[in-house]
């Protein structure tokens, strides 16, 4: 009897151990998780509710809203939602559609297939601030050579990054590059997972190549161009990156092109408002929130 | 619709699928296309349906040449091996997906689709999405979808392969009379000979890219041309015995058991044969040629399997329960004329 319930008690420390084994792996990832994720993004909240905050002193006058009614109240805010939802607006739904026609067309097993696909993956593994830098001389009103291309065609020179009018279209076009490789990756791989016989039996059924595209390709991918349209509106919400080296890291020729994020970094770096720039945070958060849970509505509706 | 398979060939890089094959379907005929595994059937069906470019030869529907014709052109139901029916479409757009493209009206569409479903029986199920029907529901499915659009020709290959046995004794019943209410010509693509022998016309038999023989079900189990026709069809097997054939006298191959059998009285034969008979054309006769051993013995009702051994090779037979065999006993067999045959062991060519 004895000898039985130790070992028992030794089988119970072993399946103690073997319960928190798998924990104990975690542990780095959750160490960091929780210094470097958690806990940032509970602070954020709590600063944006803190008014007369003083980072150095950490000190506060009292909680409230204020924040809030200041960043909502300020017109150079107002500016950027509406900068930020134009380039949401523009940026997700041209780089989808590019993006399913490319993908469409590096599945082709077409010559030099591999070649192409060097070349538009090249994008994501360059420094967005380098190519930033490549995209403003390639701007540049007198000597880029988007303007020289355009020559061609007539086009009068434009001034891409002068003029408060054409600033947006260049943000959007160099957004939209950006962002193409990695949207044509998700949908490569998810055409790439539709079995080629429903092409067959399409073609079997007397279909033109076309008729294909729309009938079958579109709804069997339907569930990536989703996936692929949530991950841009969330990427294209913090537009920042984009923006900075374009002006000399200046928000537009005019100060017209502030986003969300860039006035974010404004009330921080500029103005040391800390509050300010939280309660702006949380406001983005929401707007990614609100949208997110959109595109989740339709997709579960059209997926009935 | 007559079509004509004239001297096809397929090869691809270094496989030549289908070598040099030719047949011809008759209007209305439901043939079967069978053989093992990798002979090539698929890549028949493939070329017919204009999937797959042909390397050499002609392909004619009734009096067109069809050879280079794309498959959107072509007015052919194709049967998947396994189905691919579109997932996110219902079974009604599966149906309907055919006529879509023939820009038939909806209405129209609607009413064909829903007639096609009540023949096949998934009139019931319009509004599933094929992950929610059953394997033999898909494939009655699969079926409708290649009949609706009225196809001049009917190809299915391996339909039934995805089916348990019961489901695939009904569905290939089914299959015939679908067939012949549409009188569409159909071929039939399989590996089972039995499911091959129940529903066919015609058979044509293939291996390894060859065609073997082209003919109607009985007498590719009555004529087979060669040794390996003998060989596919028939269950339980039918039974080799090497030997050599000198003026009608067969010897075993052990060179001491000899059997002198009259039916093949002047025949003889350079290359070793073997005598190959069907196991129900034995006869249990005490002036038989055949002296052999009983070595085993099983009940089967009025008959019995019996296994015989004639110098050194066993082989089966059915005998009447009332011969009460024993085991370890010598009898004698003499052989029927049906189901007996010799074929050339080196070339296989049937030498009678
Ligand atoms: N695309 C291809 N490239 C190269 N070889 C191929 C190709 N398709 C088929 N083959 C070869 O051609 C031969 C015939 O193939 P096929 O698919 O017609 O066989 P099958 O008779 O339908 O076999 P199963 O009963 O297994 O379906 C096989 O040896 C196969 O390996
Ligand atoms: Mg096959």
């Amino acid at each position: 009897m004895k000898k039985n319930t130790v070992q028992e008690r030794k089988i119970e420390n072993k399946s103690f151990l073997s319960k928190i084994e798998p924990f104990l792996y975690l542990l780095p990832f959750l160490i960091g998780l929780v210094v470097f994720t958690l806990y940032p993004v509970i602070n954020v909240v709590l600063i944006s509710f803190k008014e007369g905050y003083s980072h150095l002193s950490r000190n506060f006058t009292e909680w409230g809203l204020g924040n809030y009614e200041t960043v909502l109240a300020d017109p150079r805010f107002g500016q950027a939602i509406s900068n930020t939802i134009k380039y949401v607006l523009l940026v997700v739904p041209i780089s989808t559609c590019l993006s399913i026609v490319i993908a469409n067309l590096l599945n082709q097993k077409l010559r030099f297939s591999a070649l192409f696909q060097t070349a538009y993956f090249l994008p994501m593994v360059t420094s967005i601030t380098a190519v930033g830098l490549a995209w403003k001389l390639m701007y540049n009103k007198n000597f880029g050579i988007i303007n020289y291309l355009l020559s061609f065609f007539g086009v009068d020179k434009i001034p891409w990054l002068e003029n408060a009018q054409w600033s947006i279209p260049a943000l959007v076009i160099f957004g939209i590059w950006n962002i193409l490789p990695f949207t044509i990756i998700l949908l490569l791989s998810g055409l790439q997972n539709i079995d080629p016989l429903y092409y067959t039996a399409a073609k079997v059924d007397g279909s033109s190549s076309l008729r294909i595209f729309f009938r079958i390709t579109i709804p069997l991918l339907a569930p990536t161009i989703f996936l692929v349209c949530i991950i841009n509106t969330i990427s294209c919400f913090k537009v920042f990156s984009e923006l900075y080296p374009l002006f000399n890291g200046k928000p537009g020729p005019f100060n017209n092109l502030y986003t969300v994020v860039y006035y974010i970094r404004y009330a921080m770096m500029e103005n040391r408002k800390y509050g300010i720039a939280a309660a702006a945070a949380i406001i983005l958060f929401m707007f990614i929130f609100v949208f997110t849970m959109v595109q989740h509505f339709i997709q579960n509706r059209t997926r009935r | 619709m007559r079509v004509v398979l004239d001297h096809i060939t397929k090869q691809f890089d270094d496989v030549i699928a289908v070598n040099d094959f030719s047949a011809v379907l008759e209007s209305g005929e439901l043939v079967c296309l069978l053989g093992p595994s990798g002979c090539g059937k698929s890549t028949i069906l493939n070329m017919l349906s204009g999937i797959l470019p042909v390397t050499r030869g002609t392909i004619m529907f009734d009096n067109d040449d069809v050879t280079t014709m794309p498959p959107e052109k072509r007015g052919i139901g194709l049967v998947f091996q396994n189905y691919a029916l579109y997932p996110h479409m219902t079974v009604m757009g599966n149906i309907c997906f055919p006529l879509e493209t023939q820009r038939v009206p909806k209405a129209e569409r609607i009413e064909r689709a829903n007639e096609i479903a009540k023949l096949v029986h998934v009139d019931m199920l319009m509004n599933r999405k094929p992950g929610e029907l059953s394997g033999g529901q898909q494939q009655r499915v699969a079926i409708a979808r290649a009949l609706v659009k009225n196809p001049r020709l009917l190809l299915l290959d391996e339909p039934l392969s995805n089916l348990d046995a019961r489901l695939r004794l009904e569905m290939r019943e089914e299959i015939r009379r679908i067939q012949q209410k549409t009188g569409v010509t159909t071929i039939f693509v399989t590996h089972d000979q039995e499911e091959a022998m129940s529903i066919s016309d015609r058979i044509i038999l293939m291996k390894a890219s060859l065609l073997q023989q082209n003919d109607i079900p009985q007498n590719l189990y009555n004529q087979p041309v060669n040794q390996f026709v003998a060989d596919f069809l028939g269950n339980p097997p039918i039974n080799n015995i090497p030997g050599t054939l000198r003026d009608g006298v067969f010897t075993a191959q052990d060179g001491r058991a000899k059997a002198i059998i009259p039916e093949f009285k002047g025949l003889t034969s350079q290359n070793p044969v073997n005598l190959s008979v069907r196991s129900e054309s034995f006869i249990l006769d005490e002036n038989g040629p055949i002296e052999c051993q009983v070595t085993r013995v099983y009940q089967m009702g009025k008959e019995e399997m019996a296994y015989f051994n004639f110098g050194g090779t066993t082989f089966s037979a059915y005998i009447d329960a009332e011969k009460n065999l024993v085991v370890g006993s010598t009898v004698r067999l003499s052989l029927k004329r049906r189901g007996v045959f010799v074929f050339d062991r080196e070339t296989g060519e049937r030498i009678r």
